[in-house]
């Protein structure tokens, strides 16, 4: 791994979020190594299933419950060149949800594209 | 009896049992993940909806907003309570079952 990163060999990353925000550390821990494979100019891409759609629920705020709001990195993650957010269509609908319920710029995709990416993808994060 | 929900209905099937096995006379109170189960137009809100009928639903204020939600994005007469509405539910009820 380590010489691989000196040599410059990308690979692509993908990160599957399958849990809600704030019930457990699972979204925030998950951000923070998604930051660290964007600090080694990995071609990274983040999905976003199940209860992990919730992560990108607009307007959180965790005042009231004394926890670090973490939504707010997600609009921030441009700055460090992460930009492929996808969703799949199928868990924001199961949930009430649409595109315009989200805080960031996604792609939403459908179970079949979701299927190719995790195929396509050479290092895979369970968050 | 006072029920506590703090799963989501989505991950774990916290909710779907509480509603199965409580009697009418229960109130259920939805905190953390569990808030989940208030939302409308999902694939468990009918069976909230349902229980409605016979018993009474609170969801935690501060972990609704926590989770970017509001009162428009819930099952209509879903009751919000804060922190000290819950105090009070406690108060009420002799016994607190959670469904954890």
């Amino acid at each position: 791994m380590e010489e691989e990163l000196e040599s410059g060999v990308v690979k692509k990353f993908l990160y599957i979020n399958r849990r809600a925000p704030h019930g457990t550390v699972y979204a925030h821990e998950a951000l923070e190594v998604v930051l660290i494979g964007a600090a080694f100019e990995q071609d990274v891409s983040l999905a976003f299933i199940d209860d992990g759609v919730f992560q990108l629920k607009k307007d959180q705020d965790t005042s009231e419950i004394n926890t670090k709001n973490f939504s707010k990195i997600f609009s921030a993650l441009e700055m460090y060149d992460v930009e492929k957010l996808y969703v799949e269509k199928e868990s924001l609908e199961s949930r009430g949800l649409t595109e315009d319920d989200l805080s960031v710029d996604v792609k939403v995709i459908d179970s079949s594209e979701m299927k190719k990416l995790i195929t396509d993808s050479e290092v895979i994060f369970n968050f | 009896m006072l029920h506590t929900v703090n799963k989501s209905p989505f991950e774990k099937n916290s909710l779907e049992t509480c509603l199965r096995l409580i009697d009418e006379s229960s109130s259920i109170l939805l905190i953390e993940d569990g808030v989940y189960g208030a939302l409308k137009n999902t694939s468990v809100s009918d069976s909230v909806i349902n229980a409605q009928k016979t018993t009474k639903i609170y969801v935690l204020g501060p972990d609704l907003k926590a989770r970017g939600l509001d009162k428009s994005s819930l099952i209509s007469n879903i009751e919000i309570i804060d922190y000290k509405g819950f105090v009070n539910l406690t108060i009420e009820n002799e016994k607190i079952q959670n469904w954890l």
